[in-house]
């Protein structure tokens, strides 16, 4: 069973007196453990197809199921849930809560779960060793340097686990260096069975991972892999 | 979301902008200051007036003479028009009333005292041993007026501080022969200094018997009969029961005015409570206006955060959790302003209590819970707004504009 499987997803925006089409009649399937790259020029509907797959936005038609389970007719607060307990988003500029410090931010997801404070702990002191980030546990994110944030943003994402990590952009405010270290610490969560999809404009990048979408104008350009 | 998790993130959402944090704060503080500090004022008054009129007796009926009702006709007064006088055996009769505990009579007038070459203006009021437990005066030094028939009048008298001042500066009082008018009156005791009170003022007084007085003054009549009831319940018996007793007395004639200090009290009390509502009606308009505050400071808030408000949905915050997050965020504004303010509005009775220790500032209960549960209710009823504005973000827009 694929993880993710989208059917006929049709998403437009009102800009003025016309209509952009950003997705348009799109299907496509993801299988659980997959590395994809989303690649497209600006407005080819990359970021709402990520928006999609994280259940932020709506299609206006068409289907998504999420390992099995329709999920575009949700509630919101379902939806909410699912975000919580499935989906871990990394973003371009980080998103971190800039006074709260590295293990607060990193615990956040769990904060709204409401999981219990010595559970939190656990978890938190388990994922700084496991990114590196011992000794910024009590920094706040303007106290890190650029590759740190996208570190805690990263173990945040996968403080609860999700089968499946949206990354937008993950290394686009990043140098090259530290850039790479972000895509190695993706691709070993992969490579641990978690779904990775990658949305980003840099070539290098999206040839590194396993499947290649090319979008353009709301629709899948090139699949590199057909399943 | 647990509860306290919702607390700290509302308390560290808060403190992470001082400036308009402390600003609201400020607002609610100040109205709910405003409202403690003003009702402490108007019921302060009250409680001035009240004390005052407690201060003439406790659960005292007062005997006038003549009418100040509208009745219909009566044969009496076809006959004749003038009041009956109140006298020493009117008074007398009373003192047997069921429910009474003292009776005093009173006859009052001016004259002049006059001790080793010093003359002075004083008022005489001419009374019994009763006097001055009823009127809750006290005696400095001696002793009370002597218990005996209210119509022999012995040569004593009772004076008041200033007068033992002005006229014994540097001896005792107590055993000295004094003259009063045209009497020589030996002193047996000294009130003890009131001061200025709405009642008379003691500290020029000469207490003299009864009988006496209306001897000095060549008349047979009362000026009032003070009668001390039982309890408070016991009063309006009590008045009942002299009315109908001096109605018989005066052959059927109902020539007196028979007056409870309850009465009295009670228009005062009614009055200046009244103020002390519509004063803190007044302040009330302030704590809405800072309701009105924190509304304000909130919606800027969900603006300034829309990107944390989107990431936060993004990481499965449900709209309920939003809600409850910028709710308490309020809430909190405004409990922290009203407490801060209920120190304020103390602390402010407490100044104006030093000031005018006359004066008894305490805000009512009453009035200090009102303020408090207005602050914090406005607090959470104009937090809603925003609130619900932030909960319903799309998630989305929200993550575009961080």
């Amino acid at each position: 069973m694929a993880l993710i499987e989208l059917e006929g997803i049709d998403r437009s925006f009102q800009l003025g007196d016309t209509t952009v089409h950003a997705l348009a009649g799109l299907d496509l399937r993801i299988a659980a453990g997959e590395y994809v790259a989303v690649m497209g020029p600006s407005g080819s509907g990359k970021s709402t197809l990520l928006n999609l797959l994280g259940l932020l936005d709506r299609p206006q038609s068409g289907t998504y199921r999420l390992e099995g389970r329709d999920v575009t007719t949700l509630s919101p607060d379902e939806q909410a849930r699912v975000r919580s307990a499935r989906i871990g988003f990394v973003f371009q500029s980080f998103h971190l809560v800039p006074r709260l410090t590295a293990a607060e931010n990193i615990a956040l997801p769990m904060t709204l779960a409401g999981i219990l404070p010595a559970e939190r702990e656990r978890r938190v002191a388990q994922a700084l060793r496991d990114f590196g980030l011992e000794h910024r546990a009590d920094h706040r994110p303007d106290q890190l340097s650029g590759g740190q944030r996208q570190r805690v943003a990263i173990a945040r994402a996968t403080i609860m686990q999700p089968p499946l990590i949206l990354a937008d952009e993950p290394t686009g405010n990043l140098d090259r260096h530290t850039g790479e270290e972000v895509i190695h610490l993706l691709e070993a969560l992969n490579a641990n069975g978690v779904t990775l999809v990658v949305v980003t404009h840099d070539a290098a990048l999206g040839a590194r991972a396993r499947r290649q979408l090319v979008m353009e104008d709301g629709r899948l350009k090139q699949d590199s892999t057909v399943p | 979301m647990r509860l306290p998790d919702i607390l700290r993130f509302a308390r560290d959402a808060a403190t992470g902008y001082p400036v308009r944090t402390a600003l609201s704060v400020l607002a609610m503080s100040i109205g709910v200051a405003a409202v403690v500090l003003l009702t402490a004022l108007g019921d302060g008054a009250r409680r001035y007036v009240v004390g005052q009129f407690s201060s003439l007796g406790t659960n005292l009926v007062i005997v006038l003479p003549g009418r100040s009702g509208t009745g219909g006709f009566n044969p009496a007064n076809a006959i004749t028009s003038t009041p009956r006088d109140l006298t020493i055996d009117d008074a007398g009769s009373l003192r047997r009333l069921p429910g009474v505990r003292r009776v005093a009579p009173l006859a009052v007038g001016t004259s002049e005292i006059a001790f080793g070459g010093r003359l002075r203006e004083i008022m005489v009021a001419g009374s019994t041993a009763e006097f001055i437990p009823i009127r809750n005066f006290e005696l400095a030094q001696g002793k009370a007026l002597p218990e005996e028939d209210w119509n022999r009048g012995s040569p004593v008298a009772i004076v008041g501080a200033k007068i033992r001042d002005e006229l014994f500066p540097n001896q005792p009082a107590l055993g000295q022969l004094i003259r009063v008018g045209d009497r020589r009156l030996r002193v047996i005791g000294v009130l003890a200094s009131t001061g200025q009170g709405l009642g008379m003022n003691t500290d020029e007084l000469v207490i003299v018997p009864v009988a006496l007085a209306q001897a000095m003054f060549n008349s047979n009549t009362l000026f009032r009969i003070l009668i001390e009831a039982n309890s408070r319940e016991a009063i309006p018996g009590v008045k009942d029961a002299t009315l109908e007793t001096l109605k018989q007395r005066h052959r059927g004639e109902e020539d007196v005015t028979v007056i409870t200090q309850d009465a009295v009290l009670a228009t005062f009390d009614k009055l200046l409570g009244a103020l002390t509502l519509a004063v803190a009606g007044i302040a009330a308009i302030s704590l809405a206006v800072a309701g009105i505050l924190v509304m304000n400071v909130m919606l800027v808030a969900v603006t300034q955060r829309t990107g944390e408000i989107g990431l936060l949905k993004a990481l499965g915050a449900s709209g309920e959790n939003i809600r409850l997050l910028f709710l308490s965020e309020a809430a909190m504004l405004s409990a922290v302003g009203a407490a801060l303010g209920y120190v304020f509005g103390q602390l402010g009775a407490f100044v104006l209590r030093q000031v005018f220790p006359v004066f008894p500032a305490y805000p009512p209960d009453w009035a200090v819970f009102a303020a408090l549960a207005t602050a914090v209710g406005t607090g959470l009823l104009f937090g809603v707004m925003p609130a619900r504005r932030a909960a319903r973000l799309d998630p989305v827009q929200a993550l575009m504009r961080h």
